[in-house]
């Protein structure tokens, strides 16, 4: 249904497929007066990914990549892991070593905090509900933001295990998710594996 | 950072006193599909002058430079939307600037424009906030939303912003909360509390006489978190001019003195790294001292239960006013009740209760005009305005908003604006039959704090009458 949109009771109401809609068409009350006009937008960006850049190549290879500060004059963060990956120490800037932590990840990784999001916004690509997890792993200073495939709802506390989209990959964060610890790997989504 | 130099912590002084002259406002709802922008930032100046007994043009002649409040340009489609309104309010050739820290907008518009007279920069300035959200359809409203998260760390999961911040709510409401059903209640009365003020307040957008049992049959958005649960999405404008003494008081009788800062803290909630928790003056090392025992869970900090930026705002700005118990020393606030939960999160940080304690703010009755326990006026009324759950969330408007509200009560003019039956009738409204004066009697401190999103950004703003200040 092409899309149109009117003023009743002074709110816009909207109809039909937003993302199609054409530009340059009045909107009007319900008294037949010129509110506005429709304004489509449809954009693409070339975003550079810059340093981060090794981070979203290795979830397509199954890799989990963090950074950490080996700057021995770093008076904070000596030794301090990061993920999300940062190219530069926080404290000191100087530049982060990047290191595979997949190993680490696939035995220490647990949830720290949870929500089960009924709603996205427009673009999304994930299934409804997303449960969105914030994932801890042992001797790492933060608390990666990712979601949790498959049906089981997350708790605090409980123990899970990243897997990749390595299969048409995305090369965005989206390609990082978790399962519950004891899923067997033929039971993971289409597209995902354990790492690799 | 997790550690903090001495320098870094220095008491914020202003070179020369800051006071606030006026402010000013529109009215506040979730569309004005028959306005622009301009019309509603050009109401609410006018009603800052009028409120002086000035006209408009009369006030322009004191201005000198000009910091607006806008925060999302996208949903306007227009950049540069600050230089349309400062045309539109005649106020070239003037200096001005554009302020956006997210919810915080409102709140660091000020702060600029504070530092502005306090600097000798400027004698006088004015700080205007508004927010347009309304010409979008919903789905992309969420869009554009997320995109003040991570753009590649948070955006592309979901596209919508409830997501990356709920998960903070969720600890909150585990480890603190226990996920007591009287704790489930007392959010719920935050909500009741905050709409029911606004049924006092005509530029409010969502007055509702409303129960604790109606806010927990309310939809849930995300678990504990339901639709009465949450701030408003609005369209209004808002402004405060301020001055040197001089200058404010040929402008009015009854200047205030006003302190304002601000703090910061991690985008993405994902790089929260664990720290000590900054002391207020009224908390000692002993404050502390088993709070992992007390509240299992809670050994990491500020960890997803606690804003760091907001309490360091408050660690700034109770130094710099010589607050040295925000209960006892302040008579009202105006808090940011984006959600029930993060305004219980939000006493904490700014000392009102203890880390693990702000639920008891509510419950003692201490955040009412009147305490309903026992009949006394509250210790310390939050949100009489009705807050971003009854009131508005015009983002850039918000904080302005917040201080306007403060300033009625310690002018002891709030019957005057929030009473006015013609003013009612101006915005198409009945100024209801059982309309309460919600004035803060003998009020002579109040603070405002405004917040971004997950926390990136905080200001704290504390007006007083200048002869009750406590820095000197
Ligand atoms: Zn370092």
């Amino acid at each position: 249904m092409s899309y149109s949109v009117k003023v009743v009771k002074g709110q816009f109401k909207l109809q039909g497929e937003f993302h199609t809609a054409e530009p340059n068409q009045p909107i009007r009350d319900e008294h037949g007066k010129l509110c506005g006009i429709t304004n489509p937008r449809r954009v693409v960006h070339h975003h550079s990914y810059g340093g981060e850049a090794p981070f979203f190549q290795g979830l397509g290879d199954g890799r989990l990549w963090a950074t950490r500060c080996d700057n021995k004059d770093c008076e904070v963060a000596y030794k301090a892991l990061f993920i999300p990956f940062r190219i530069h120490c926080p404290d000191c800037l100087e530049k982060n070593t990047p290191l595979d932590i997949t190993d680490l990840a696939n035995r220490t990784a647990h949830v720290y905090s949870f929500m089960i999001c009924e709603r996205s916004g427009a673009f999304n690509s994930l299934e409804k509900p997303i449960r969105f997890i914030n994932v801890e792993f042992d001797g790492v200073s933060t608390i990666l933001m990712s979601y949790l495939l498959g049906k089981t709802n997350p708790e605090i506390g409980m123990k899970v295990r990243p897997v990749f989209r390595t299969k048409q990959p995305t090369f965005t964060i989206t390609d990082l998710a978790f399962v519950p610890a004891d899923t067997k790997e033929k039971d993971l989504p289409a597209g995902f594996t354990f790492s690799k | 950072m997790i550690r903090f130099s001495k320098r870094q912590l220095k008491t914020p002084r202003f070179l020369r006193d800051v006071y606030l002259v006026t402010g000013g406002q529109s009215e506040y709802r979730r569309a004005f599909p028959e306005k622009r922008t301009e019309e509603l930032c050009i109401d609410a100046f006018q009603d800052a002058a009028k409120y002086i007994g000035m006209t408009p043009q009369a006030m322009k002649k004191y201005i000198h430079t000009c910091y607006y409040g806008h925060f999302a340009d996208h949903f306007g489609d227009q950049l540069l939307g600050e230089a349309v309104i400062h045309d539109r309010l005649g106020l070239d050739p003037l200096g001005n600037i554009g302020v956006k820290t997210g919810g915080a907008t409102g709140g660091s518009t000020i702060w600029e424009a504070a530092k502005a007279v306090a600097s000798g920069y400027s004698d006088c300035t004015l700080a205007l906030g508004w927010e347009r959200m309304d010409e979008v359809p919903t789905d992309e409203g969420n869009n554009y939303i997320s995109c003040a998260a991570d753009k590649d760390w948070e955006t592309p999961l979901g596209h919508i912003y409830t997501g990356y911040y709920a998960v903070m709510a969720q600890k909150y409401w585990k480890v603190y909360g226990r996920e007591e059903e009287s704790f489930r209640r007392t959010l719920a009365e935050i909500s009741v509390k905050n709409h029911g003020y606004a049924c006092h307040n005509p530029m409010a957008q969502a007055p509702m006489k409303i129960t604790v049992e109606d806010v927990l049959k309310s939809p849930v958005v995300a678990y504990p978190l339901r639709a009465l649960d949450c701030c408003l999405m609005s369209m209004g404008a808002s402004c405060v001019i301020l001055a040197d003494k001089e200058t404010a008081y040929e402008m009015c009788k009854e200047p205030l003195l006003i302190y304002s800062t601000a703090g910061s803290h991690t985008l993405r909630v994902a790089d929260r790294r664990d720290m000590e928790i900054p002391l207020l003056p009224n908390e000692t090392e002993e404050t502390y001292k088993n709070i992992d025992k007390e509240f299992p869970g809670g050994e990491r900090y500020p960890g997803f239960t606690g804003f760091l930026a907001a309490r360091m705002a408050a660690y700034y700005a109770y130094r710099m006013a010589g607050i040295k118990d925000p209960t006892e020393d302040l008579d009202l606030v105006e808090l940011h009740d984006a959600f029930t939960i993060s305004d219980i999160q939000t006493y904490e940080d700014i000392g009102i209760r203890p880390y693990g304690k702000g639920r008891t703010y509510v419950e003692s009755g201490d955040c009412y005009l009147t305490n309903p326990k026992t009949g006394k006026s509250g210790k310390l009324p939050a949100n009489l305005s009705g807050g971003l759950i009854g009131c508005m969330h015009s983002v850039g408007a918000t904080g302005i908003m917040q201080t306007v509200e403060c300033m009625l009560h310690i002018h002891g003019r709030h019957a005057e604006i929030h009473g006015d039956a013609k003013r009612w009738e101006s915005y198409g409204k009945k100024k209801p039959a059982d309309w309460q004066d919600l004035q803060v009697k003998g009020a002579k401190r109040a603070l405002a704090i405004s917040h971004a999103g997950v926390g990136s950004h905080v200001t704290c703003t504390i007006l007083m009458k200048p002869d009750a200040r406590l820095d000197k």
